[in-house]
């Protein structure tokens, strides 16, 4: 069970963490800094095992992979939108950070409401309600399923 | 059934026929990485345990981003690059030449039919000669300095059709501002956008590397144009049939095709904080500015320079606003240097500031703070992208940008 953070629509890279903070040598120093320009007390406030709710195009912008970074070292257990920006979604399943297509969840949920993922059987709960995740193409459920692209490499 | 551009350059490169939602894994050309990433892609490369560079001459790596330095730690960027390239035998280097996306074909890297990847997400520039370019994170990237290889999922293609003359005051920068505004900053994801028409093909390489650059913007894998004579002379190569036959089939088959006449664009502006929020200048005249940067590997080559140096020949730059002028890369500053381009701006006002990234990316000079208001010739008017999350940050052609630093608010070139 996990708290719903919930986000608009074209939610860039720079407001995830903003380029500022790129120069920092590590994830965990860049971390504190997520979502600063948006909600500045999410980084105190997201507890590990929390999502990421989001409407369409989350993640735009920027390449920048310490976007789904920071997110993943904070303990956000996935991020689910109605749709992702391309690197972003390629950039979270190389470093094993479930992101899943809901087109429904986004409508059906507020800010801070409990939720619940089983990521094998594909289901969203939460509360009385249940929504199905759409299904990763193959090649990327594999990487993902190897906790990222090194592992994925390295095996 | 026929093949779009995209199909044909993939389907080129593995050896097969592909056709949109293929899962591909692709010899990659060139391998772009920008001083942001260097410390990071080397990481994850060393974690990955490669012993060798799979293709040390098609690595490129450029420092921009953070040049000159602002900050004490920017310079551990250049060390861990260094050192890479050394320890790799990595011999393309640029330290000071300017912005990674102008120089990976200014310089004679990326030729028309190649595939790129890049670190940064406006690697799709390079579609401007017809190569297949896109942005990837730094993970992906060691992937690929190990294998020489990525994987890729074929896209759908967007052909967008101009035809006709565009009007005075107009440039390619506000036909892609209004493309993305159609198409909206998702309308295009995890696909390809195709520009054609008799508009594009009398534009130079130039002009459409603002619209390739920008394609992203709407989401796009790529932005492409097919590789034409002007493009064979940019790239110093023969015109030749393997270059002709770099162009859609007459059948290819297209997820969309949107269709222009020149005749309708008017500059246009990209208003705070979207890339898809288009008004027309007209509709934006009043609007006050502390600010105007000519610049960016979207608008910072000569003929920009030169379009805003014709507005402000003899003029001033109001005196409330600060007017910064950044080159895309030395080359382009040396030669608006001999051409008399920069001395026009300097005497109107202008701060001419050394090639990079500059004002783009929120590190270089020009940092803005609460409710100042900026016109930018750049590709991103994100929320707190150049100072805080208070700027506002209007997008414009070098045209716009230059009429309004002399009127001091938003105004028609």
């Amino acid at each position: 069970m996990g708290k719903v953070f919930r986000f608009n629509k074209d939610v860039d890279t720079d407001q995830i963490i903003a380029s500022q903070y790129l120069l920092f040598p590590t994830i965990d120093e860049m971390k504190v800094h997520t979502f600063e320009s948006l909600n500045s007390d999410f980084a105190s406030q997201v507890k590990p095992g929390d999502f990421v709710v989001a409407d369409e195009n989350f993640g735009c912008g920027s390449s920048r992979e310490q976007a789904p970074s920071v997110l993943k070292a904070l303990g956000v257990k996935a991020v689910i939108a109605k749709s992702f920006a391309r690197i972003f979604y390629r950039n979270s399943i190389n470093i094993g950070m479930p992101v899943i297509v809901s087109k429904e969840l986004y409508d059906a949920v507020k800010d801070g409401d409990d939720m619940e993922l089983d990521l094998q059987a594909g289901v969203i709960t939460v509360g009385d309600k249940q929504f199905a995740c759409t299904k990763l193409p193959a090649k990327m459920q594999e990487i993902l399923d190897q906790g990222g692209l090194i592992a994925s490499l390295n095996k | 059934m026929g093949h779009t551009l995209v199909e044909k350059i993939i389907g080129n490169k593995v050896g097969h026929e592909v056709k949109p939602g293929d899962i591909v894994t692709v010899d990659v050309d060139w391998c772009m990485i920008d001083d942001i990433m260097v410390p990071f892609a080397v990481q994850k490369y060393e974690e990955m345990g490669f012993k060798k560079v799979a293709k040390p001459d098609g690595v490129v790596l450029i420092y921009d981003h953070f040049l000159p330095a602002t900050q004490v730690d920017d310079s551990r960027h250049f060390r861990v690059g260094d050192e890479f390239a050394d320890k790799y035998g990595i011999k393309n280097v640029h330290r000071t030449d300017g912005i990674c996306h102008q120089l990976m074909t200014e310089a004679g890297y990326v030729k028309p039919g190649d595939i790129a990847f890049g670190t940064d997400s406006h690697t799709v520039t390079y579609g401007c000669v017809g190569a297949f370019s896109t942005g990837i994170g730094y993970t992906e990237m060691a992937g690929i300095l190990g294998t020489g290889q990525l994987w890729i999922k074929v896209p759908e293609t967007i052909k967008v059709e101009i035809e006709g003359t565009l009007q005075g005051n107009v440039t390619s920068k506000d036909i892609i501002l209004r493309i993305i505004g159609d198409l909206t900053a998702s309308g295009a994801t995890y696909q390809a956008i195709e520009f054609t028409g008799s508009t594009v093909d009398a534009m130079s390489v130039a002009s459409r590397m603002t619209m390739s650059n920008m394609s992203v913007e709407a989401g796009a894998k790529c932005g492409l144009f097919a590789p034409d004579e002007k493009t064979c002379d940019y790239c110093k190569i023969p015109y030749d049939d393997s270059i002709k036959a770099l162009c859609s089939d007459n059948d290819a088959q297209y997820s969309k095709i949107l269709r222009y006449k020149a005749e309708e664009f008017e500059p246009v502006c990209a208003c705070p904080s979207l890339v898809d929020r288009i008004k027309p200048v007209k509709e934006l005249k009043g609007t006050k500015v502390n600010q105007v940067f000519i610049g960016s590997c979207t608008n910072g080559r000569l003929e920009d320079l030169r379009a805003a140096a014709t507005i402000l020949k003899g003029k001033r730059v109001a005196p409330f606003v600060k007017l910064i002028v950044t080159p895309a890369s030395r080359k382009i500053y040396r030669e608006a240097l001999a051409d008399g381009t920069l001395e026009i701006l300097s005497d109107a006002g202008a701060i001419i500031t050394t090639p990079g990234c500059g004002l783009c990316c929120g590190r270089g000079g020009g940092i803005l703070s609460d409710d100042e208001v900026v016109v930018a010739t750049n590709n991103r008017n994100f929320l707190g992208r150049m100072g805080t999350s208070k700027v506002q940050i209007y997008l414009a052609s070098p045209v716009t940008a230059a009429a309004t630093a002399i009127a001091g608010e938003i105004v028609e070139g």
